[in-house]
């Protein structure tokens, strides 16, 4: 392949990367803004996510289609459940305090890799994807006869992954239309503009907390959903999405919404398009110096404000 | 006694109690106890940072990797002797602490802990790059010659012990020294309020730097002795999960006490030991673990102690 059809075909892997990246890190960055923790189990919400709809999928045995909506709409409900629970249990009783947080969603993590294990087993299992046609698309090149489309060998995207992208930019429109348009929404700003005022005008904070931390465990699940027909559930999955969102949130800036989603798409497409010309890991090295060397020389991220 | 004397009669007992169980244990939790001190040596390099400093760092797999490469690869490489080996993995510590302390510190915070992740984990994926060198993940094995100190042959389990009693004596030692000094008294004033320290007249950028300088030193001292030790160096312990240890270690066992990384390594090791004896998931016991003493004992094992009586623990 030339270098322009690869090029093409590499932004449309990064751009499938950086939709499912946008969702997971949306979810973590929902929970730092309100709730100022670092919830390190995050990747573990994500990996149960895939699991579970590996579970829904199976279990209904029905036409794959079904399984899939079904496992799109329940999955994410349950790992929210699970991640409001223990909230509830676990970090309001230590006060959020941010250390201890950091503490007690390793131990999380640990439990739920673990029961994982022990349920779901070692192996990575695949979710069938609903629909997955091939598209080939076609490339404009200079030819004997001036302009030509052609159809190069191997520059092709499948349906489902065109999905995937369309979905993430559902569910964070959605998103983006709870926060600014419903009370709920008003609610969550409130609670991260100042906690203790809005408690005093009214705001239930630790019930919003619940809900908050069950969101962002839902927004990871939703992604891991997405993501399981091309990439199987694996009981480690969720090592690199923690990772990854970690650095979105903090480049798109603590606490802005539409700085986590810039910066997921910046990282994705990156990661997606350096990885197709360099070696995989001089391309994660020059990646992740250059997200160092962004924070260094800009702490508060790409759209955060800077501290006093 | 002042607490001075108590402080002291403590940390000579805690030396003194490691040679007797020499003595005492088995020879199987003699060569655990080898490792714990070794690792505790690490964790109390953290401390320094994390516990008195108050800075979080997430990459200190970094500085502990970079000690144990120092070591490793110039013994590997060149064949240098031993003790100028360990120098090497002291000084690559020296520098690389120098670097990223430069860099990191104009963050802070949330920040802070990311740019050194990013660096460690940079540092990480340069080992794997360099593989066909380093042997990236699959690690190699320290040469007969290259765990030869001064004639002593440290692959043997007594020598071992004694070796890596000595290294956290002087560790444990010489941070209750230091934490008791004006430097250790100004780098906990910037942990306590930072803006505070600064209107007192305190460099508090030049302070913090001293830390990670004096941390990540320390960190790598305790990679290189891990190789020499152990005789292996691997890419496994500059992943993330070796920069999490060290702050769940001294978490546990109480941040900013001296005493504490020690615990927190014993109580973690012998968890993880005790509970895969009878099951699988011991991870499981381990997170359970975490959970409960994250919600009773907020200030880590040693913080309790100091919290309910010796408030005098240094």
């Amino acid at each position: 392949m030339d270098f322009g059809p690869h090029l093409l075909l590499a932004t449309l892997e990064g751009a499938v990367t950086a939709a499912i990246l946008a969702l997971t890190a949306m979810g973590l960055s929902i929970v730092f803004g309100v709730m100022r923790v670092v919830n390190v189990a995050h990747g573990e919400f994500y990996m149960l996510g895939a699991v579970i709809a590996w579970f829904i999928a199976t279990s209904l045995g029905a036409h794959p289609a079904i399984g899939f909506v079904a496992a799109l709409l329940l999955a994410p409900l349950a790992v929210g459940a699970i991640a409001a629970v223990s909230d509830r249990l676990i970090l309001s009783r230590i006060d959020y305090d941010p250390e201890r947080t950091i503490v007690a969603t390793i131990g999380l993590l640990y439990i739920i890799q673990q029961a994982t294990l022990m349920t779901f087993g070692p192996d990575a299992r695949p979710v069938e994807p609903p629909f997955n046609h091939r598209i080939a698309l076609p490339w404009v090149e200079w030819g004997d006869g001036g302009l030509a489309l052609y159809w190069p060998w191997g520059l092709s995207i499948t349906s489902y992954k065109l999905f995937i992208i369309g979905a993430a930019a559902v569910v964070l429109t959605g998103i983006w239309l709870v926060m600014t348009r419903t009370r709920f929404g008003l609610i969550m700003r409130a609670t991260q503009q100042d906690r203790e005022m809005a408690m005093v005008f009214g705001v239930p904070v630790d019930r919003t907390f619940a809900y908050v931390f069950g969101l962002g465990a839902g927004l990871a699940a939703i992604g891991a959903v997405l993501v399981v027909p091309v990439q199987q559930a694996h009981y480690l999955m969720g090592h690199d999405p923690l990772l990854l969102s970690f650095i979105v949130v903090i480049i798109g800036g603590l606490g802005s919404l539409p700085g986590t989603v810039i910066a997921a798409i910046l990282i994705g497409m990156t990661d997606g398009i350096i990885s197709v010309f360099f070696s995989p890991t001089l391309a994660k090295i020059i990646a992740t110096l250059a997200v160092a060397m962004v924070l260094v020389f800009r702490p508060q991220g790409l759209m955060g404000k800077a501290s006093r | 006694m002042t607490d001075r004397a108590k402080s002291y009669t403590l940390h000579v007992g805690i030396v003194v109690l490691l040679a007797v169980l020499f003595f005492v244990l088995p020879a199987y939790h003699v060569g655990n106890l080898a490792r714990i001190m070794v690792l505790a040596v690490y964790a109390i390099g953290y401390n320094l940072l994390f516990g008195y400093t108050g800075l979080l760092s997430l990459g200190h797999a970094l500085f502990f990797a970079a000690g144990m490469y120092g070591f490793g690869m110039s013994i590997h490489l060149w064949g240098t002797p031993t003790a100028l080996a360990l120098v090497l993995g002291g000084l690559s510590g020296l520098v690389v602490a120098g670097i990223v302390g430069f860099l990191a510190l104009r963050t802070r915070d949330v920040a802070f802990m990311i740019v050194t992740l990013m660096f460690a984990q940079a540092g990480y994926l340069t080992i794997l790059y360099f593989g066909p060198t380093t042997r990236g993940d699959e690690g190699f094995v320290v040469s007969d010659a290259g765990r030869t100190l001064f004639g002593l042959d440290l692959s043997d389990e007594a020598t071992r012990y004694w070796a890596a009693l000595v290294l956290l004596a002087t560790a444990l030692l010489g941070t209750a020294a230091l934490v008791k000094s004006r430097l250790g008294r100004a780098l906990i004033a910037v942990r306590e309020n930072e803006e505070r320290a600064q209107m007192l007249g305190y460099d508090t950028t030049r302070l913090k730097y001293i830390a990670v300088v004096l941390s990540g030193t320390l960190s790598a001292v305790a990679g290189a002795a891990y190789a020499i030790l152990f005789g292996y160096v691997g890419g496994t312990f500059a992943t993330v999960q070796y920069s999490i240890f060290p702050l769940l270690w001294v978490l546990l066992g109480g941040a900013g006490t001296t005493i504490g990384p020690l615990i927190g390594v014993i109580f973690m090791f012998y968890l993880i030991d005790i509970s895969s004896g009878f099951t699988d998931a011991y991870m499981f016991i381990a997170g359970v673990a975490l959970l409960i003493l994250c919600l009773f004992a907020p200030q880590g094992i040693a913080g309790e102690i100091r919290r309910r009586g010796l408030k005098w623990l240094p």
